[in-house]
């Protein structure tokens, strides 16, 4: 039997993403939503939703038209590559939970092959329920229609008008002979002249003579009518979820010692590894998980800053992870698993035959220092964009490396949070402090530059709408120079309180 | 023999075979780092810092401003031997988390050059030194520690001679009475870095470059000196003040 969920109208896939948390169901705001497509210079329907149908907006109706007939409508841009994304990875989900044999039909639909798997859930009326509320779940509204044939389920799913359509066996031709023909998958310039001939619905063409249709409409149309009446055989392309590579290694003797799952480790990782030079693929994370005797589980999970197949490297760094396996009363089972991998091609070996010393690989490095420290204290730091200086450094990729800042004179080192300076002399509203004190010491400055002004960012906080910082860089008579600032700007009372910080120290 | 030649004389032979031996146990094709500046380059028995080899500096009093003049004098000699390599990779393991990169960048050592190691205590950030010296393919490796064992000092100028990566240490105050390079320890070159008054504008307002007392507190195969210097500049340069009649070592030399 197969099963084809899909309907005349989805909410376009990428709105539900987007506005997850808030409550998607159309029924409840009122308000009519189409999405739009651009075809030439004209502006036209993409889908509607049921409420902008029971208004009389048909897909393919002129956008202009549209809100002639509807007034506050809402228009957002049809996104059909991410609607395509989104069918592909519903389908993928279904390969996984429902059936091995799914695909992709069309835009809007899925093919289930129920055929040995419904009753695992239950018999096909539970599964159908359970997809559907699933469904409902992501927000979607999905109709499924169970046939014979891939082109009955087909037909029953957008043209039935129910929810759930069940067709009995052998009852397909029954089922869709009072379908009209759009329902047979057929194109436009087919469908034109059949209208033109006055057949409408499928059963009057099943019951028209083979010979003179061919002639007129081509083999498309009756090989889409057999295979929607199971007279001609419609194989689908299943999707095929990919497994990520994994060994296992079954123990003959339990184990509990950090060599001997070392040991076991390594056997493993070579086993692996022409497995993943097989297909081509390289390693970004791997998990070695250890099955002990009473059925507990332990993991350790390794991350690489770039995809490899060296076997001696990953060694090396579960090798550092092992002793933090607890091994209780031994381990019995072992998997490696490729938890996230990457194309990887052959590459070079490194030869002397040039005389230069080969350069050492520094993600190598980086995955030693990873595992030491784990994989948040090692880092690179890139120029965020904002003149706040607490927030102008952000983490950058290991690998590729960070934009720059301007170069504006900045501390090497920076107090978190700013202190306090106190007794400060200075002449407002833009003079450096001639004299602080700070950290229990009196500072006379001998030189000072600024100031450098610095506005809050009222788009994050709205409390910073008129908030000002004035930094200024002074010198003290030993030649320690010091960044400080004020907050405010001396003439507002808003932009600050006239406060003295520290904030840097330049050496 | 050696009764006719004079003591200055013996003692000059026996530090230039010292000089020797010290030479021959250096790894083939492993060069020196230069400042670009003369009065200082001629000065040091290598002609610049040494690669492959352990430097330490510290701050020459126990104050903050002090600390960012040492920090600073060795992200700038860091920095030049990234750029000397074209696209040399930095890694700067650290306990204390104040260091503020754009401060980096303006003395020329800029983000893509940098890896940052956050660690938890000494021993792990000698640890990670260790590592990233052996991996032999960082332009630097830059540490910051307080206390340092001659063992561990010992260790890390192994592991760059073996990697053949210089290893900058930042040696930090604990607290003020205990000086970080009072202890002996195996670095080829210990220096302190201390702030001093740069020279006054001509004109009101404003600021200069700023200046630092750096002493070369002690070298391998040769004699300690200090000297007065302009801090480094967006691409990693010292320079000696450009008006120099005042400077205290020419006025000793003088005398």
């Amino acid at each position: 039997m197969l099963a084809g969920p899909g309907g005349g109208w989805r909410p376009g896939a990428r709105w539900a993403r987007d506005a997850q948390s808030q409550d998607f169901s159309i029924r409840a705001g009122g308000g009519a939503l189409v999405t739009t497509m651009r075809e030439g210079n004209r502006n036209l329907i993409a889908a509607a939703c049921p409420v902008a149908r029971s208004l009389g907006l048909e897909p393919g109706m002129a956008l202009t038209k549209a809100r002639i007939l509807v007034r506050d409508l809402d228009v957002r841009p049809a996104d059909p590559e991410g609607d395509a994304a989104w069918l592909a990875r519903l389908g993928l989900f279904a390969a996984r939970r429902w059936t091995p044999r799914a695909a992709v039909s069309g835009i809007d639909g899925l093919w289930l092959d129920l055929e040995g798997v419904s009753h695992l859930f239950g018999g096909e009326q539970a599964l159908c329920a359970r997809i559907l509320a699933f469904c409902r779940r992501l927000g979607m509204e999905a109709r499924i229609a169970v046939a014979g044939t891939a082109g009955a389920a087909h037909a029953l799913a957008r043209f039935g008008g129910k929810a759930l359509i069940r067709c009995p066996t052998d009852g397909e031709a029954e089922a869709i002979a009072a379908m009209p023909l759009a329902a047979l998958r057929l194109d436009a310039e087919a469908l034109a002249t059949a209208s033109r001939l006055g057949i409408e619905r499928i059963g009057a063409l099943a019951s028209m003579p083979r010979a003179p249709l061919q002639r007129r409409f081509g083999m498309l149309l009756l090989t889409r009518l057999d295979q929607a009446l199971g007279r001609a055989a419609e194989p689908i392309a299943p999707i095929v979820p990919e497994e990520p590579p994994r060994v296992t290694l079954a123990l003959l003797e339990p184990i509990a010692t950090a060599e001997a799952i070392e040991e076991a480790g390594g056997e493993g990782l070579r086993r692996l590894v022409p497995l993943l030079a097989q297909a081509g693929l390289g390693v970004r994370r791997l998990a070695l998980i250890c099955e002990r005797v009473d059925r507990g589980a332990q993991e350790v999970t390794i991350d690489l800053a770039r995809a490899t197949r060296d076997s001696g490297h990953l060694l090396r760094l579960l090798r550092a992870r092992i002793e933090t396996i607890e091994p209780g009363f031994g381990i019995e089972r072992l998997h490696l698993v490729a938890s996230r991998v990457e194309p990887l091609g052959p590459s070079l070996v490194e030869g002397e035959l040039s005389g230069e010393r080969p350069v050492p690989d520094l993600a190598l490095l980086i995955d030693r220092l990873a595992a030491r420290l784990g994989s948040r204290r090692l880092h690179r730091l890139s120029a965020l964009e904002s003149d706040i200086p607490e927030r102008s450094v952000g983490r950058a990729d290991l690998l590729s490396g960070g934009a720059g800042w301007p170069s504006w004179p900045r501390p090497v080192r920076l107090l978190s949070p700013p202190e306090p300076v106190e007794q400060v002399l200075s002449v407002l509203p833009d003079g450096a402090p001639l004299r602080f004190r700070w950290r229990g010491r009196s500072y006379r400055v001998a030189a000072a530059d600024g100031p450098e002004r610095i506005f809050g960012e009222w788009w994050r906080r709205p409390e910073e709408r008129a908030a000002v910082r004035d930094y200024f860089q002074v010198e003290d008579e030993d030649g320690a120079r010091f960044w400080l600032y004020r907050r405010g700007d001396g003439e507002i009372p808003a932009a600050g309180d006239l406060s003295w910080h520290m904030h840097g120290v330049f050496g | 023999m050696h009764a006719t030649l004079s003591a200055e004389a013996r003692l000059a032979a026996l530090r230039d075979e010292v000089r020797r031996i010290h030479a021959a146990r250096r790894p083939a094709g492993c060069g020196v780092l230069p400042f670009g500046i003369e009065a200082v380059d001629t000065r040091l028995a290598d002609g610049g810092l040494a690669l492959a080899a352990l430097h330490e500096a510290a701050a020459a009093r126990p104050t903050l401003g002090d600390d960012c003049a040492a920090t600073l004098f060795l992200a700038a000699s860091a920095a030049r031997l990234s750029r000397l390599q074209g696209r040399g990779q930095v890694l700067w393991a650290f306990i204390r988390r104040d260091l503020f990169a754009p401060g980096l960048a303006c003395a020329g050592l800029n983000p893509e050059r940098l890896l940052y190691a956050e660690c938890r205590d000494d021993a792990e950030c000698l640890a990670v030194m260790e590592e990233g010296l052996r991996h032999g393919g960082l332009a630097a490796v830059v540490g910051e520690v307080s206390r340092l064992a001659m063992a561990a000092a010992r260790r890390l100028q192994l592991a760059a001679e073996e990697g053949g990566t210089i290893a900058l240490l930042l040696r930090r105050w604990r607290k003020a009475g205990a000086d970080p390079l009072a202890a002996p320890s195996s670095a080829v070159t210990r220096w302190r870095i201390g702030c001093a008054p740069s020279a006054p504008l001509p004109f009101a307002g404003g600021i200069g470059r700023g200046r630092w007392q750096v002493a070369l507190e002690r070298q391998r195969g040769g004699p300690p000196h200090q000297w007065l210097l302009e801090m480094p500049d967006a691409e990693a340069r010292l320079a000696l003040p450009a008006r120099s009649g005042d400077r205290p070592d020419q006025a000793a030399r003088a005398a």
